[in-house]
């Protein structure tokens, strides 16, 4: 449910967003990036700003079951739906299962990726509890890592969807 | 939001340093929790901060190293607290100068509390570059040393104390007791709690010895992990000072374009729009919210010069191999190549050629600065604090006291990326409106304009005699540089830097190079095979006498600087490729012939293990009974000293080759190193893994491309990586472990060797050979197609 108000120029709306299940009221041009509400007026460390253009994965977030990159999703098409970040799986006296194994795996270096790595692999096997090692695989194929620490990641989401199908 | 509540356990010197950071703490109580300054890390502040000796005894101390109040203070309660100033990258090493803590003052990993890398609180070490942590900080130096010294007075004071002589003494968990009689104790809290040391650290103070480690040398879980799984973790991208906005910076056009004028109007009553900077060729937006400071940056008119023009991508090896002037230098000249290369049985020669790489960042490179009153306050992701609070201070033209640099975590950089520009963009920018500015790149303005990996150009030479032994080698390279880390006087080393007037390192051209006085091999360009004597000294690894490694440095279009395994990687890549060419000429097996050609025990030794892992079936390459069609298997050897004397490392590789398609696989990669004494076994093997996988991207996909004005490399589909997913090779690692021997660096060795070990198993499997990196498809069929 969106306000309009014309201030100096700009279309600023007050936009309700739910995110890790807290509602937030947000005044902001409808045309920004979710990303840029997430960590700048949400003020949260999940989602990250890696290209802006869609193409590595760093500012996923999860909507209604998928994941999205919010870098290049305008927020007001997301006003109402339930956003999940990073921040909203666990914390760190009580991470996801998905985030206990990457840090059982060790699966992280410096750590900018997982946001997108964690959520990406979530949502699929929120949506394929059954999938096999090479469907996982393919999933992933869109995230990108840098320091290359894919083999323990891959690991640390075999380990969790394991968990999921047993 | 309220979902980081730091502020408990902020003892009165926490805050303090935060007054000194000029944030108030009314302003960071305002802040929603979010704000993290000072010398937090999120997640572990509240326990980190409880300590009642903390970080403000620290600053007035200074950052001196010789004292031992700069390195280690205890607390009432026995904590220990440390400073250093290594930074963490996500190699690990915060962790593993934790348990070196923990070890030499026997106290447990978690009452060990670290800072790393602020110019108000932690001792000046430089940059964390170079695989050089290890070597400085965990040998007898620095903060090993100042943690040797640290437990000896702490058992001087205790044998004082309760009257027992200090070989009778025990320590345990902070406690010193008597052997004889466990009763008469004391605790480190009780011996000096709360109170200084007031001594220099003693060069000849004891280590522990490895044979005695409980803690070091034993897998240890990254502290921060936990954190960075969960989004608690606090990257200076996440970094949020009260009152702060947001810029963007307008790069040129084309390289050498610069600034004619500036047309302010063009984004006049744009939402949030805060002010146009302009100063010389930098040209920058400050706006309320990142959204509209980007708008803002894209909408900006502003007229260029034309740039200076850039050589044709497609013919650029000739470029660099015909450019004048040059730099030439001789790492060793026996001055009898020619002589022998005639007179050899054989001679093999070949050219390899290595492309500009970039750093490529997957988050681009984020600084938040804070420049009012004549003072600032960076918060950076720079591997060099002390260099660049001295480099700060020239571009704000403040004296370089009232700079202060505080090291976030960026996302991992692998060398210098956009850090240290990013860095003098937000203090440009904020010194513009007086009021604390955070600037994130965008992913163009990061690629375009980072300090990209060297290019080289190879020509390679060796004379095989009658029995297929090496008896001459002759390496000569061309390199292309420009710019580099900007050290502590030359901003002009990046592109900031240079934007607002700076210049970069001057080049000083010299032909021909002098005799060499010594043998220096930190860039590996010397193989491992020659015997490397200059002057009667003989520091090489091999049997090869008659030698000359002859290096023509030439200025590079685009700015340069280290890039994981900077120079010892390209250099590797020739000299290893290389001697699989003269192996395969000699019609000898390429593990057995680098054996009979090196005198290294502990290169040998390491070359051997990673055979043995991969179960290396010895016999000449290319594999016999090649088909020439179909799917094709081969393995390869590669191996190095890092950078002369920093890590000895080897590596097998398993490829298939495509040879319809020119697509390769890499199936298998065995690993074994030799770094010294063994820190963290864990991390030393993520780091391998970790430089392994990104060896396979540069090796096969990644090289920087340009038009006749400027980088056409600006995004993930024009310099395209590897992702996750498909076609992950298994990687398998071999921990040679040398308690006795000096600690080397581990985090640039296994980087260096595979390129090599890929174009080798290429050539193994198909009996074809690539020399020019990337090994695209096009470039494998290539090979494929001049076969014999």
């Amino acid at each position: 449910m969106a306000r309009t108000i014309e201030r100096e120029g700009s279309v600023m709306s007050v936009l309700n967003l739910k995110v890790n299940g807290r509602s937030h009221s947000v005044d902001v041009d409808p045309a920004t990036p979710l990303l840029y509400v997430l960590s700048d007026d949400l003020g949260l460390h999940g989602p990250k700003f890696g290209c802006g253009l869609g193409q590595c994965g760093a500012c996923t977030v999860i909507v209604g079951g998928q994941a999205i990159r919010s870098c290049s999703t305008p927020v007001s098409t997301v006003a109402g739906a339930e956003i999940t970040t990073l921040e909203g799986l666990g914390t760190i006296e009580k991470p996801h299962p998905l985030q206990k194994a990457f840090i059982e795996e060790q699966a992280i270096q410096c750590g900018f990726c997982a946001n997108g790595v964690i959520l990406t692999a979530k949502a699929f096997l929120d949506r394929n509890p059954k999938a096999t090692e090479e469907q996982i695989r393919q999933a992933m194929s869109g995230v990108l890592c840098r320091c290359y620490t894919n083999t323990r990641m891959m690991a640390a989401i075999q380990r969790y969807a394991k968990e999921v199908r047993a | 939001m309220n979902r980081l509540n730091t502020r408990k356990g902020w003892t009165p010197e926490a805050l303090a340093a935060l007054e000194k950071a000029r944030v108030s703490r009314r302003d960071f109580i305002k802040g929603s929790g979010a704000l993290l300054v000072g010398f937090s890390m999120a997640g572990l502040a509240g326990q980190w901060l409880g300590s009642p000796r903390s970080a403000a005894a620290q600053s007035l101390a200074g950052a001196g190293s010789n004292q031992l109040d700069s390195w280690i203070a205890i607390a009432a309660d026995g904590n220990v607290t440390a400073y250093a100033g290594k930074c963490e990258l996500g190699q690990g090493i915060f962790t593993a100068q934790t348990q070196l803590i923990a070890e030499e003052l026997t106290v447990p990993f978690d009452r060990v509390k670290l800072f790393v890398c602020d110019t108000a609180l932690t001792p000046d070490q430089g940059t964390t570059s170079g695989a050089q942590s290890h070597p400085t900080n965990f040998n007898q130096g620095n903060l090993a040393l100042a943690c040797a010294t640290a437990r000896e007075t702490l058992l001087e004071r205790a044998s004082a104390r309760l009257g027992v002589p200090g070989d009778q003494l025990v320590v345990s968990d902070g406690v010193i007791s008597a052997k004889a009689d466990p009763s008469k104790k004391v605790s480190y809290g009780e011996l000096v709690g709360g109170k200084p040391f007031a001594i220099r650290v003693n060069p000849g103070a004891k280590r522990k010895p490895a044979s005695e480690w409980t803690v070091l040398g034993k897998p240890a879980r990254r502290v921060e992990l936990p954190a960075l799984a969960t989004a608690s973790f606090e990257h200076v991208q996440n970094v949020r000072v009260p009152g702060m906005l947001h810029g963007q910076v307008v790069r040129p056009p084309a390289v050498g374009a610069t600034v004619v004028s500036v047309d302010e109007n063009s984004v006049h009553g744009l939402p949030g729009v805060v002010k146009v900077v302009v100063k010389k060729n930098f040209v920058g937006v400050v706006a309320e919210k990142p959204w509209q400071a980007l708008q803002a940056a894209n909408k900006l008119k502003v007229t260029w010069t034309p740039g200076v023009g850039l050589p044709s991508h497609g013919t650029f090896y000739e470029h660099l191999r015909n450019q004048k002037p040059t730099r030439d230098t001789l790492v060793v000249d026996s001055k009898d190549v020619e002589e022998k290369l005639g007179s050899s049985a054989k001679v093999v020669k070949a050219t390899y050629h290595y492309p500009y790489q970039m750093h490529g960042s997957v988050g681009s490179s984020c600084a938040v600065a804070d420049v009012q009153a004549g003072k600032a306050t960076v918060w950076s992701p720079t591997q060099a604090v002390y260099p660049l609070k001295s480099t700060l201070a020239m571009v704000l033209g403040m004296p370089p006291e009232n700079v202060r640099v505080i090291f976030r975590m960026g996302s991992g950089c692998y060398g210098i990326n956009g850090a240290d520009t990013v860095s003098y963009d937000a203090a440009l920018l904020s010194q513009a409106v007086g009021k604390p500015v955070r600037v994130q790149l965008t992913r163009k303005d990061e690629m375009a304009w980072e300090n990209y990996g060297f290019p080289f150009v190879f020509d390679q030479r060796a004379g095989v005699d009658a029995d297929g032994n090496i008896v001459a080698w002759s390496h000569e390279s061309w390199f292309a540089s420009l710019g580099s880390r900007p050290g502590t006087t030359t901003p002009g080393n990046v592109v900031t830097g240079l934007l607002v007037g700076f210049e970069p390192a001057e080049f000083k051209a010299r032909t021909p190079a002098p005799d060499p006085t010594e043998f220096d091999n930190r860039l590996s360009a010397a193989p491992p095979y020659v015997t490397g004597c200059v002057n009667g000294k003989c520091e090489g690894l091999g049997t090869v006498a008659s030698q000359r490694v002859l290096t023509h440095e030439v200025r590079s279009l685009f700015w340069t600087g280290p890039l994981r395994a900077p120079s010892r990687l390209q250099n590797t890549f020739a000299n290893e490729s290389f001697m699989d060419e003269v192996a395969a000429a000699a019609q000898q097996d390429p593990v057995a012939f680098r054996l009979r050609h090196l005198r290294d025990p502990r290169l040998m030794e390491v070359v051997k293990s990673a055979a043995k892992a991969a179960n290396w079936a010895a016999r000449p390459s290319p594999r016999p009974g090649i088909r020439r069609t179909g799917v094709a298997a081969g393995r390869g050897v590669s191996c190095v000293l890092y950078g002369g004397d920093n890590g000895y490392v080897a590596m097998i590789a398993e490829v298939e080759v495509n040879q319809a398609t020119g697509g390769v696989a890499v199936k298998r990669l065995v690993l074994a190193s030799d770094c010294g004494p063994i820190s963290n076994p864990d991390g030393l093997r993520n780091q391998m893994e970790g430089a392994a996988l990104q060896g396979v991207s540069r090796t096969l996909l990644e090289e920087v491309t340009w038009d006749n004005q400027k980088v056409t490399s600006i995004d993930w589909k024009t310099y395209p990586p590897l992702f996750l997913g498909p076609d992950v090779p298994k990687i398998e690692t071999v921990l040679i472990n040398q308690p006795n021997e000096q600690a080397m660096g581990a985090g640039e060795t296994a980087i260096s060797v595979v390129a090599a070990a890929i174009a080798n198993a290429i050539f193994d499997a198909t009996g074809a050979r690539v020399r020019q990196v990337p090994f695209t498809p096009e470039r494998v069929k290539a090979a494929l197609s001049a076969r014999a």
